[in-house]
């Protein structure tokens, strides 16, 4: 049923229809309001045979859920950003046991600086780590996400990690078409583990394993990714036959297949891309967009297809590794460097810390992809005077202080003279 | 009727002969589980391997069989599982060093909501794996009074990493981060926490400590805590011959020493409160005990004993004054 | 696209009043997005919330920089910052006060937009007086409505009483109409004027 409702409020109605068995609950922004919500349809009875744990940190809730699915139980978690820091060490294990566990990340930037603000910076820290990861484009797409997540995870036996851009969508209101409970129950059906602690038939899980067999221990950790291509893209298909619309698979091409520049990103940010992008085609530029889904397993070959036409990818990173530049623009350039004639690669990096991603910046940005090129990463709405500023005062003394107290004593500085100077106007 | 008290009962020997059918140990029955079976690659005279035995079979024989086991990085887990073998005889699980507690609470909130609740969930780990590492998790645990039995088997170190100082390790100790070296040789006097004395704070409903020389007592505190639901902690001492510097020979003697000195109190507490303390008849001097081990060598150099052996010894004093450990 | 931009004060229910909104859009088989200006919630920090509402589906998600109507929920904001940055030149802005525009020194700001188009609306006065609360956004709704004909009143109402079942969204619903009848009010003298 169609409803006006906020983005985790929505995510936490769906995750509710899959029957989640153990929640585990430990509060950061920007996630609170998912498990909050799942707390309270727990308490409501709307959600029966499920325990909610309040557990007393993301390393726990991620090892509760370890245990529990591990013992046979559809397990669910959240977090975000320094969380899913503190819980990492779990992280790798959950995947290298192989424990279907569902589990949100309200996409949130990383510390220090501390910011409770929207980029990719977690997802990013975790890539590695042996889960799937699926970003949401809208509300709609991350609710209907975790369904396709638990079906996918439990299908594989691997971690499903669901990409949901913090406060710009958990804390949006939108139209969400919450689907029926029979629908969800037709799509997914009871968690079957293929590994469970039971007294009546007793395995061991989590042994050592030596260098004579850990290579191939992981191996089979690469292959079961690499399966599952075809399974994400099946199963969005079988989706969109049931419920009637297009959420998850690999990747989406919006205008792409003549483009001339294409841009490839991940999460919210592609819907102003959309919009950027009709207004460009409207003024005849020949620009397009693929939004990768699925950015773990890392769809080389679809991604290769999608963009072998292409003159000028235009990679959005929503993170930054400062010694090598944007996380998804290597990845990229990675997957096309081998194509018989492979597109120049243009990296910007782009909402940081929950910088507004705006029409106005991508306007210019796409622009000068097609007509100025640059190498590197190019900061997006970087403000180079402050920066200028800053380097300058560093440059005079050794004992410079902190760098984030200083830029935001710039910027304090200059919001108060442009406030003055527009109080003294006005008069 | 007289009643008898046999000092010797924790043996295999003299207790079950002269006990009654009833308070047979649970090894002694040819019904024990064997849960972890022999072949494991634990070193001679392993003392954690030994309350291992004695706990899981004791837990297994309370639960009907119908238990998991949780256990933390450490000795017990790698010398039990070396890929692709292993000698548990029930489902048991290893995850990660610093989450066991935590990792049984789910599988016990599995257990409750896949309608098998029934089936009991224990959860174990080194002193460093439960005092230091795995503290958060067992605090956590403890408090939301989960349907665990947490057992920890300290050995006073972190012995399988190559015998570093824990919270446990006891002062004075030599270990190779607290090196028999300069002004302070050893582990630094007035530091560590007993961590059973932290779980009684938390109230829950069983507590007690325990050891490998009486393991009639350590089953029995291992039945009596299955009888409860919610949270448990039995903590057990368990002499690592590698890791004190002690013949393997010795593991019982001194874990029979470290109870008659008093340095490890041996008590029962339920929600809060000690109900229960096994008294000592004639305490032993610590110098009996440290002199079994190399880690406390330098305080018994050129026969000279070193200062610290007295404030060791007010160690054990205040112990017996505390829990009231004389037998009057 | 209709673009709404409210701000106000933590604890003023802003993000509430752009939720409310999207909602009686919703209601009314639209396209609607809210969203707030995303910070650590403190009570009396200034907050900004946004709504988007339109035909088709709406898949912008920058803040609103150039709003066409702007709910101002508290008026001592307007020392604080610069809330009308943006407004559109033939916006619309409404403001909660009990006071004239001239009072609050905004008779320039009223100027730059047509005639009519600024209303002030003692919502924290209404709300007082019918929820018994100083939560001025559902007064500010309905006054909405009566300036501007993005949503209807009974939208709104409706939406009030999804967000506040029962006694309390009966309450809201009692300023927003008390505040809708007041600005219909000055809208229809100031046309009547217009027409003499």
């Amino acid at each position: 049923m169609l409803e006006q409702i906020e983005g985790s409020k929505a995510m936490a109605r769906v995750i509710a229809l899959c029957r989640p068995q153990v929640i585990c609950a430990y509060p950061i922004t920007p996630q609170t309001h998912i498990v909050e919500g799942l707390g309270d349809l727990v308490r409501e009875g709307a959600l029966e045979t499920c325990e909610f744990i309040n557990v007393e940190s993301e390393f726990a809730a991620l090892s509760v859920a370890i245990g529990s699915s591990a013992a046979g139980a559809r397990s669910y978690t959240a977090t975000a950003s320094q969380g899913l820091l503190f819980m990492a060490e779990a992280v790798y294990n959950a995947a290298g046991l192989g424990l279907p566990i569902v589990m949100t990340l309200g996409n949130r930037a990383i510390g220090a600086p501390i910011n409770i603000w929207n980029d990719h910076s977690d997802a990013m820290a975790l890539r590695e780590s042996g889960w799937v990861q699926l970003f949401a484009e809208t509300n709609q797409e991350a609710a209907d996400l975790h369904v396709i997540a638990f079906r996918l995870a439990e299908e594989l036996s691997v971690p499903v990690m669901v990409c949901v851009d913090g406060f710009i969508l958990t804390h949006a209101m939108e139209r969400v078409d919450i689907p029926t409970q029979q629908d969800v129950d037709a799509y997914l059906p009871p968690y079957e583990p293929v590994q469970v602690l039971d007294p009546a038939d007793p395995i061991s899980i989590g042994a050592m394993v030596g260098p004579d067999a850990f290579t191939e221990v992981r191996y089979l950790q690469y292959y079961k990714q690499h399966t599952a291509f075809d399974l994400i893209a099946d199963l969005a298909a079988e989706f969109a036959e049931r419920f009637g619309r297009a959420s998850g698979g690999l990747l989406r091409q919006y205008r792409s297949a003549d483009a001339e520049l294409v841009v490839v990103a991940m999460g919210s940010v592609n819907g102003t891309i959309k919009d950027v992008i009709d207004e460009m085609r409207g003024e005849g530029l020949s620009v397009g967009l693929v939004t990768l889904v699925t950015f773990r397993p890392f769809p080389t070959a679809a991604l290769q297809q999608a963009l072998a036409q292409a003159r000028h990818v235009l990679v959005i990173d929503r993170s930054l590794d400062p010694g090598m530049g944007g996380p998804l623009a290597s990845n990229v350039d990675l997957a096309l460097r081998n194509l018989a004639s492979p597109p120049a690669i243009h990296s910007a990096i782009a909402g940081l810390g929950g910088r507004p991603v705006t029409k106005a910046s991508l306007h210019r940005l796409f622009r000068q992809a097609m007509t100025e090129p640059w190498e590197g990463p190019h900061f997006l709405d970087l403000n180079e005077r402050v920066v200028g500023r800053e380097l300058h005062r560093r440059g005079k003394a050794r004992r410079s202080g902190p760098a984030a107290e200083s830029i935001l004593k710039i910027l304090e500085t200059e919001r108060a003279a442009a406030f003055q100077a527009r109080s003294e106007t006005a008069k | 009727m007289q009643k008898l008290k046999f000092y010797q009962k924790g043996t295999l020997t003299v207790g079950n002969r002269l006990v009654d059918e009833a308070s047979h140990n649970v090894q002694a029955s040819q019904e024990r589980s064997n849960s972890l079976t022999c072949g494991h690659r634990a070193c001679q005279g392993c003392g954690e391997a030994l309350g291992a035995r004695y706990a899981i079979d004791a837990a297994m024989r309370a639960a009907g069989k119908q238990l998991i086991a949780v256990n933390a990085t450490g000795c017990l887990e790698v010398f039990t599982t070396p890929y692709p073998e292993t000698s548990w005889q029930m489902p048991w699980m290893h995850s990660l060093f610093g989450n066991a507690a935590a990792v049984a609470t789910g599988a016990a909130a599995a257990m409750r909501v896949t309608g098998k609740s029934t089936t009991r969930v224990v959860a174990q780990g080194g002193d460093g794996g439960t005092t230091d590492i795995g503290f958060g998790c067992l605090s956590g645990m403890f408090e939301r009074n989960d349907d665990v039995l947490y057992i920890c088997y300290d050995n006073e170190g972190y012995m399988n990493t190559g015998v570093q100082r824990s919270s446990a390790t006891p002062p004075a100790a030599r270990t190779a981060t607290t090196p028999a070296i300069g002004a302070q040789p050893g582990n630094v006097f007035g530091t560590g926490k007993f961590v059973p004395k932290i779980a009684v704070a938390h109230d829950i409903p069983y507590v007690a400590t325990a050891s490998v020389a009486d393991l009639h007592d350590l089953e029995a505190k291992v039945t009596k805590a299955m009888a409860f639901h919610g949270a448990r902690y039995i903590q057990i001492n368990v002499p690592c011959p590698l890791g004190w510097g002690a013949a393997s020979h010795d593991t019982i003697r001194l874990a029979r020493l470290a109870i008659e000195t008093g340095l490890f109190p041996i008590f029962e507490a339920e929600y809060g409160r000690i109900t229960q303390v096994r008294r000592i008849r004639r305490p032993k001097p610590v110098a009996e005990y440290l002199k079994l081990q190399r880690r406390y060598a330098h305080l018994f150099r050129d026969g000279v004993e070193d200062p610290r052996v007295a404030r060791i010894q007010a160690i054990a004093d205040r112990h017996i004054d505390e829990y009231g450990l004389l037998e009057t | 696209m209709i673009q709404v931009r409210i701000h106000g004060r933590g604890g003023q229910g802003v993000v509430t009043a752009a939720e409310m909104l999207s909602v009686a859009a919703f209601l009314e088989g639209r396209h609607a997005q809210a969203f707030p200006s995303f910070g650590s919630e403190r009570t009396g920090a200034p907050v900004v919330a946004f709504c988007r509402i339109d035909d088709k589906e709406i898949r912008l998600r920058e803040p609103i920089q150039k709003p066409d109507i702007l709910i101002v929920q508290d008026a001592t904001l307007f020392k604080a910052l610069d809330v009308l940055e943006g407004l559109s030149p033939d916006g619309f802005l409404l403001v909660n006060t009990a006071r004239g525009f001239s009072d609050i020194h905004l008779d320039d700001v009223v100027a730059r937009i047509p005639a009519g188009h600024a209303q002030a609306v003692p919502a924290t006065e209404l709300a007082l007086a019918h929820i018994n609360r100083p939560a001025p956004n559902t007064a500010l709704l309905g006054a909405f409505t009566a300036l501007t004909d993005v949503v209807t009143l009974a939208s709104v109402i409706a939406a009030i009483h999804r967000t506040f079942p029962g006694k309390v969204g009966e309450a809201n619903e009692r300023a927003a109409r008390a505040a809708h009848d007041l600005v219909a009010a000055h809208v229809s003298a100031a046309k009547d004027h217009a027409d003499a």
